[in-house]
């Protein structure tokens, strides 16, 4: 088994299913020649073509439109918006369209399309290279959202939404392409859509996110484990379909639950976590919710502090998880 | 009708490869689309159905497009007031009240969706929703997916003059023009946006912008099926040539209101809708059939009263159909829900 990047773990899933399978093809801006803004699709178009690895031109609403035609035809299309700002030109296509187009045909015309779009912020992108819109997307039924965290899962998730018959948003993290990387089998697995992960196990509190701000509270759960506070840590991987076993389960655990997102508070995904738990087992909980998010404001700024003072960090998180395993 | 008997001018069809029986079913089509049309406007103003979105003054272009191409094997990507087109497609006059009955049997979408909202597998007529343009990028898709399987077919969309300023008509073209897929985009320019007229929407002509993405634009008279059997013919063939993409604006006019939720008057004159009444492709089509001795009066008396019966017979079909059993609201979201058996 390889120690792999996340972004490499993306990379690899693209190339085993396009060898796989000749009806997966790739297309967006920069994919091709250059391999993408990141790397992410390098090397595709050598191995597999101009045609299955498409330079399209700078039109979201077109990239998106077009892997929803050749998604109805049968073909199995990996859309890659830049940066997942520059994705909302694609939103009626994504909500009017993909997410409707088995449910309004009674289930006659489907459409397997995938549409990859990098998240989040902390690399200096400023107000439109940063943001997180997940909670856009969310709760579109016929939408499945995917955000995985590890590079395990980014490979195993991306290969699951190629092969899923409906459409699947994969919302890879910027941020996790070179600073998050771990075991990645060489071989065919994948990672079943809606189904959530415990990353480490503990009594005290219980962490539930996704995305980057995991690997902050992997990193304060460390440090609190020396302060003898221990923390059960909940990946949720697919946002929609939510796992809700799974969260019931970690929060029944401790009685104490914290749940952190880049997005920001209001109306993310958090929110329906919270939500689901209080309408479940309230009774069971030893303390509020907490949520520890993006503050709600339009997006971060490019200048240091700035950017700083909106994401979440480990000094953040570890703060509130000792705060609420105090509690 | 002037006197037209002059051998070119009768028998135009068969220049441009139409058998007679084809042009005569062509015409059968048409009217069989346009009293399906006026029916459907009586049964929402009698209170029978709900609502109808009309496609009257239109059905001579959207009849001659459909026989230009390969009814076999093409992909179809129909507006809401293509019902010339998808019954020139195959679509039953059964289907299509079932449509606007809502009912569970609607192949379209199982009374689901608004009627004229076409769909059909079977068919090949691509599922269509009601923000308008979204089908274009859907059309080249799926025309670039022929050109990677390599198949000899083309996908043909149809919007109308209002959609040709949406975002997706561009980003379509554009991106149909860098590949040169085989698509073909005919806008129904019917002079209205609900109430907005063409000179309100557009400052130039629809057809000239094809010349900005690198492709043929032909502006046609919509009224003139054999003329736009030509046109649409013509692109098919240089789309499967590999030659790209055609944008044809068949010029008609919208002689029923938006839907039966418009009062057209309130924007528009009577005088002006009874002005483009004398152009009717329908009545001209007619006579120039009568002319090659095609077609006669009790010819026509004898199709109307097959098709009012074939509707008198659907209508009923459609009324006495169950509605989808109200929890069927939530099947098929994803195709892993309980129940899901691959709908009909």
């Amino acid at each position: 088994m390889a120690v792999m990047d996340y972004i490499d773990a993306i990379r690899l899933a693209m190339k085993e299913e396009m060898t796989r399978d000749e009806d997966v093809f790739v297309l967006g801006e920069d994919v091709g020649l250059k391999g993408g803004v990141f790397t992410t699709t390098k090397g595709l178009q050598e191995q597999f073509g101009e045609e299955r690895v498409l330079d399209t031109p700078l039109a979201e609403s077109a990239i998106a439109g077009v892997a929803i035609g050749a998604a109805m035809y049968g073909m199995k299309p990996i859309a890659e918006m830049q940066y997942s700002d520059f994705m909302f030109p694609a939103t009626n296509q994504i909500i009017s369209e993909a997410a409707k187009i088995r449910y309004r045909s009674n289930n006659d015309w489907t459409c397997p399309v995938v549409i990859r779009a990098p998240i989040g912020g902390g690399v200096f992108g400023g107000l439109y290279h940063s943001q997180c819109p997940e909670s856009v997307f969310f709760g579109t039924p016929g939408l499945k959202i995917v955000a995985p965290f590890t590079a395990y899962d980014a490979k195993g998730l991306l290969k699951a939404a190629v092969r899923d018959p409906d459409p699947v948003l994969f919302f890879e993290n910027k941020k996790c392409y070179k600073l998050i990387n771990g075991d990645v089998p060489e071989d065919d697995y994948i990672v079943p859509i809606g189904e959530a992960n415990v990353l480490r196990e503990g009594d005290d509190i219980t962490v539930i996110g996704y995305s980057l701000p995991l690997h902050y509270a992997l990193e304060a759960a460390a440090e609190l484990a020396d302060e003898g506070i221990s923390a059960h840590i909940l990946d949720l991987r697919t946002l929609q379909p939510l796992d809700k076993e799974a969260i019931l389960e970690a929060v029944r655990k401790t009685g104490k639950v914290m749940i952190v997102h880049e997005d920001n508070k209001t109306g993310g995904v958090g929110a329906e976590v919270a939500a689901i738990i209080a309408e479940e087992l309230l009774y069971e909980l030893d303390a509020p919710i907490v949520r520890v998010c993006g503050p709600d404001v339009p997006a971060m700024p490019i200048n240091a502090p700035g950017e700083k003072y909106f994401m979440p960090n480990k000094d953040k998180l570890k703060n509130a998880m000792r705060k609420l395993a105090l509690y | 009708m002037a006197n037209t008997g002059s051998v070119t001018q009768s028998f135009r069809h068969r220049e441009i490869g139409l058998t007679d029986e084809t042009a005569v079913q062509m015409y059968v089509t048409m009217l069989t689309a346009r009293r399906y049309d006026e029916r459907s406007l009586l049964l929402q103003r009698a209170g029978i159905i709900n609502f109808h979105v009309s496609g009257i003054g239109q059905e001579a272009a959207q009849v001659a497009a459909a026989f230009a191409l390969d009814r076999d094997n093409d992909y179809f990507l129909p507006y809401y007031r293509d019902y010339g087109f998808v019954m020139a497609v195959g679509m039953t006059m059964r289907d299509l009240m079932l449509s606007v009955f809502a009912k569970a049997e609607d192949p379209n979408s199982g009374g689901r969706q608004m009627p004229g909202h076409f769909g059909s597998k079977k068919l090949r007529i691509v599922t269509g929703s009601s923000p308008v343009t979204t089908q274009v990028p859907h059309a080249v898709g799926i025309a670039y997916a022929a050109k990677l399987k390599r198949k000899p077919i083309v996908s043909f969309v149809t919007f109308g003059d209002g959609s040709s300023n949406q975002g997706d008509f561009h980003e379509g073209c554009n991106f149909a023009g860098v590949h040169k897929l085989p698509v073909i985009f005919m806008c129904e320019n019917n002079q209205y946006a609900i109430s907005i007229p063409l000179h309100k929407q557009v400052s130039g002509h629809i057809s000239d912008r094809a010349l900005g993405y690198g492709f043929p634009g032909y502006k046609v008279d919509g009224n003139d099926p054999l003329e736009v059997y030509r046109i649409v013919k013509e692109a098919r063939e240089r789309a499967v040539a590999g030659e790209g993409p055609t944008l044809i604006e068949a010029v008609m006019y919208r002689m029923s209101p938006h839907s039966t939720s418009d009062n057209d008057l309130a924007y528009r004159t009577k005088e002006e809708v009874e002005a483009h009444r004398d152009k009717d492709g329908l009545p001209k089509y007619k006579q120039y059939l009568i002319d090659c001795g095609l077609w006669s009066e009790e010819q026509e008396a004898a199709l109307l009263k097959e098709v009012n019966r074939m509707m008198d017979e659907a209508i009923e079909y459609a009324d006495k159909a169950p509605f989808a059993p109200p929890e069927d609201i939530m099947r098929h979201v994803y195709a892993d829900d309980e129940g899901t058996e691959g709908g009909r």
